[in-house]
C-alpha cells in the first residue's frame, strides 16, 4: 500500500445549492402558491489535481459563480460534499480551524472596479489578509511583503500608496490577484477574472496568473464564459448547464472531439477568426428558465439529437473512453 | 457616393483644467448596404464616433471641428429637432444592452408603430401590419400575440430582435449598431449577428458595427476601421487587415487573442495601457507600446498611409523620403 495515488487537492461530490426565491409567506398563503425554489447548482461532482487548473464553462444562469461560492465558503450548500485536502471543507468552513482553511482557499472576482475598495490605498487592500491572518508582525514587516506581492505581478512597490482609481482596469486585476496571493493559498477561485478587461489586457492577466501557477505550484478552479481563453488556461474542462455538468473532460479531448452536443453547439458558436466572412451555426433556442427547467435531459428542447428519453429520464454523468458525460444518445451510441 | 461620410471629425469634453480631445481627426465612409466594423479597446472612441453620427453625443461633449455626410446632406451641425427627424428615418441604432433601450411601460407593439407613424405617412392599422411584419422578419415566434406585450416578458436575445424590429422600422439606409451582441450569451450572439446581417442585406441597409470583438467583426464585416486613443490607427478589408495587419497595433492586437486553431504557451501581450485623454503622447500616440516604434514616431504624427491593401496610420509605410 505504499504506492497510494495522492488524492486530488479539491474533491466536489455531489454539490448542490438550492435558493428559496419564494414570494413572500403571506402572498403564498392568500394566493395558494407553492414554494419556488431555484436548483441553482444540482448536483456537481468534480476533482482538481495539485497544481491543475479546473475550467468551468457555460452560459449565464447554468450555475458557475455559484460553484465557485461554495468553494470559497460563501454559499453552505445544500446537499452534497466538498473535501480539501482531505478533510471536509464545510465542517470546516464552520469550525474552530475555519481561519486557517480559508487561508490556503482565495478568490479573484470578475470586476476589478467593484472588488476593491475605492477609499483604501493598495497597501490597506492588500496588505488585510496579512493582518487579519496574523501574518506579519509590525508596519515594515507588512509592508515588505506587501511591496513583494505588487513586483510579484509585475507592479511597483511605489504603486502602494496609490487608490485604486489611479490604475486601469488591467492593474487593478493584478492588484486582486496580489491580495488573492497575500496569504499565500494553495488554491484560487477565479471567477471571470478577465472577462471585464480588454483583450491586449487580458493577455497580460493570463500570462501572469500562468507564471504565478508555475512558481508556486497554485491550483486553480478557473470559471469563464470564453472557451478560447478555458482553453489557454485548463488542463480539465467542465461543461455546465442548468445547473449541472454536461461534460468534464481534459482540455484535449473536449476541444478535439467533443461529444455532448451542447459543448458542440458551444464550440461551433466561437467566431472564426482568421476565416473571415465565414457565418458560424446558431443554435436555435435559448436557455430554459432555471425556475422550470424542462424534465429529462435539461438540454433536451435545444437538441437536435433528443428522443422519448431524453424528455423524460434525466441523463446521469458516466464515465464513457476517459471523458464523463451525461447524455443518453452519446451512452446509447446514437452520436 | 458614399452613404456615409466622416471627416476629420473631432470630439472635445471642456474640463475644468483645458479640454479633452476624445475623437482626433478621425476619417471614414461608408457605402451603401456596406459592413463596416469599428474595433477598438475602452475608450479608443468607438462609440463617441457612433453616438457623434446619429447626434446623441452626451454634453459637455461637442464636435469641435470635422463634417459628417449622410446621404448627400451634412448633419453634424443641425439642430436637435431635425436631428429627431434624421434619427430612425435615415439612421437606425442599436445600443449595447436592449433592456435600457426599450421602454419597460409600452407594449413593444406601441413603441413600434409609434416609430413607423413618426416617419412614415401611414395609417395606425398599416402600421400595426408593419410592425407585426418586422418582428416576424426579425425572427420573433408569434408576432401577432407578441406585438402587445411589454419588454419584460421577451427573454434578452428576443429583446435585442425587438430592438433590431425597432430600428428598421422607417427603413433607414445605415444602421450605427454599437456592441449590439456584448451583453448576450455566445449562443444567443451568433443568432442575432446572423439576423442584423440578413436583414440588413435583405433592406440594403449599411451597418457601421462598433465591437470590442475581433471575432464579431471576422465574420460579419467587409471593411474595418480600428481606433486607437482617438485616431483611426488602420482601415482597411476585413481579411486583409485581420490575415495581413499593417499596423503594429493591429497586429499586437490579433495576437493577443487567445485563439481557437492554434495553442500557445503564453499570450502575445501589449505592455502598457492605452493613455488617457489628458496623457496622450506627442506623434503617434502608440508610440510607448510600440515595439517597432522610432525617433519620427516620437514627434510627427502619421496620417493614414497606403499599406498593402489596408491603409495605416503607421511611419513604417512611409515612402521613401516621403
Amino acid at each position: 500500500m505504499s504506492a497510494l495515488p495522492t488524492p486530488p487537492l479539491v474533491q466536489a461530490s455531489d454539490l448542490a445549492k438550492t435558493f428559496d426565491v419564494s414570494a413572500p409567506w403571506l402572498n403564498r398563503v392568500l394566493e395558494r402558491r407553492p414554494r419556488t425554489l431555484l436548483h441553482a447548482v444540482d448536483g456537481v461532482s468534480f476533482e482538481i489535481e495539485r497544481g491543475k487548473t479546473l475550467a468551468l464553462v457555460g452560459e449565464s444562469g447554468c450555475g458557475k459563480s455559484t460553484v465557485a461560492r461554495l468553494l470559497v465558503g460563501l454559499y453552505h450548500p445544500t446537499r452534497g460534499d466538498f473535501q480539501f485536502d482531505g478533510q471536509d471543507a464545510h465542517a470546516g468552513f464552520a469550525g474552530a480551524q475555519s481561519q486557517a482553511l480559508r487561508r490556503r482557499i482565495q478568490m479573484i472576482f470578475q470586476d476589478p472596479y467593484a472588488s476593491l475598495n475605492p477609499r483604501w490605498q493598495v497597501e490597506d487592500i492588500v496588505g488585510e489578509p496579512l493582518r487579519e491572518h496574523g501574518m506579519a508582525s509590525g508596519k515594515t514587516e507588512l509592508r515588505e511583503r506587501v511591496g513583494a506581492l505588487l513586483e510579484s505581478v509585475g507592479l511597483s512597490p511605489l504603486d502602494m500608496a496609490k487608490f485604486p482609481h489611479q490604475f486601469s482596469g488591467g492593474q487593478r486585476q493584478r492588484v486582486s490577484i496580489a491580495r488573492a496571493l497575500a496569504t499565500e493559498p494553495e488554491f484560487l477561485v477565479c471567477d471571470e477574472p478577465t472577462s471585464a478587461l480588454d483583450v491586449s489586457v487580458q493577455a497580460q492577466v493570463l500570462n501572469i496568473m500562468k507564471d504565478l501557477q508555475q512558481r508556486r505550484g497554485l491550483t486553480y478552479l478557473f470559471i469563464s464564459h470564453n472557451l478560447a481563453v478555458v482553453r489557454h488556461v485548463s488542463d480539465d474542462v467542465g461543461v455546465m448547464y442548468l445547473g449541472r455538468l454536461v461534460e468534464l473532460a481534459d482540455r484535449r479531448s473536449l476541444f478535439a472531439t467533443p461529444r455532448h452536443p451542447y459543448t458542440r453547439m458551444l464550440l461551433d458558436a466561437i467566431p472564426k477568426m482568421h476565416d473571415t466572412g465565414s457565418a458560424r451555426t446558431p443554435v436555435q433556442g435559448e436557455v430554459p428558465n432555471p425556475l422550470a427547467p424542462p424534465p429529462g435531459c435539461a438540454f433536451n428542447p435545444r437538441c437536435p439529437h433528443a428522443n422519448d428519453r431524453c424528455r423524460s429520464e434525466r441523463p446521469a454523468l458516466l464515465s464513457l473512453g476517459g471523458i464523463r458525460i451525461a447524455c443518453h444518445a452519446v451512452e446509447e451510441g446514437r452520436i | 457616393m458614399p452613404l456615409l461620410e466622416v471627416k476629420d471629425l473631432v470630439v472635445e469634453f471642456p474640463h475644468r483644467r483645458g479640454t479633452l480631445r476624445a475623437l482626433d481627426g478621425v476619417s471614414f465612409a461608408i457605402e451603401p448596404g456596406e459592413i463596416l466594423g469599428v474595433v477598438g479597446e475602452s475608450g479608443a472612441g468607438k462609440s463617441l464616433t457612433g453616438a457623434a453620427i446619429i447626434g446623441l453625443l452626451e454634453p459637455p461633449g461637442r464636435i469641435a471641428s470635422g463634417e459628417i455626410w449622410l446621404e448627400g446632406r451634412r448633419i453634424d451641425h443641425l439642430g436637435p429637432k431635425e436631428m429627431r427627424q434624421v434619427r430612425g428615418r435615415h439612421v437606425g441604432a442599436i445600443f449595447q444592452d436592449p433592456l435600457t433601450s426599450l421602454n419597460p411601460l409600452y407594449t413593444v407593439g406601441r413603441q413600434l408603430t409609434e416609430t413607423i407613424l413618426t416617419h412614415l405617412p401611414m395609417s395606425r392599422a398599416a402600421a400595426r401590419q408593419r410592425a407585426i411584419e418586422l418582428l416576424a422578419d426579425t425572427g420573433i415566434p408569434a408576432p401577432e400575440q407578441r406585438i402587445d406585450h411589454y419588454p419584460h416578458q421577451f427573454s434578452g436575445g428576443m429583446r435585442q430582435r425587438v430592438v433590431i424590429a425597432l430600428a428598421l422600422a422607417a427603413e433607414p439606409r445605415l444602421i450605427v449598431a454599437d456592441e449590439p451582441t456584448t451583453a448576450l450569451d455566445v449562443s444567443i450572439q451568433a443568432q442575432i449577428i446572423q439576423l442584423l446581417k440578413s436583414v440588413c442585406a435583405s433592406r440594403g441597409a449599411a451597418v457601421m458595427l462598433i465591437t470590442h470583438d475581433m471575432g464579431v467583426i471576422a465574420e460579419t464585416c467587409d471593411r474595418v476601421a480600428v481606433l486607437y486613443a482617438g485616431r483611426v490607427a488602420e482601415i482597411g478589408p476585413v481579411h486583409e487587415l485581420i490575415n495581413h495587419p499593417a499596423h503594429p497595433y493591429t497586429a499586437g492586437l490579433m495576437a493577443a487573442i487567445p485563439d481557437m486553431s492554434e495553442e500557445r504557451e503564453r499570450l502575445h501581450q501589449i505592455d502598457g495601457a492605452m493613455p488617457r485623454l489628458n496623457a496622450i503622447p506627442p506623434g503617434c500616440a502608440y508610440h510607448p507600446r510600440c515595439p517597432q516604434a522610432f525617433a519620427r514616431c516620437h514627434s510627427e504624427r502619421p496620417e493614414l498611409l497606403p499599406a498593402g491593401a489596408t491603409q495605416a496610420a503607421c511611419w513604417l509605410h512611409a515612402k521613401e523620403g516621403a
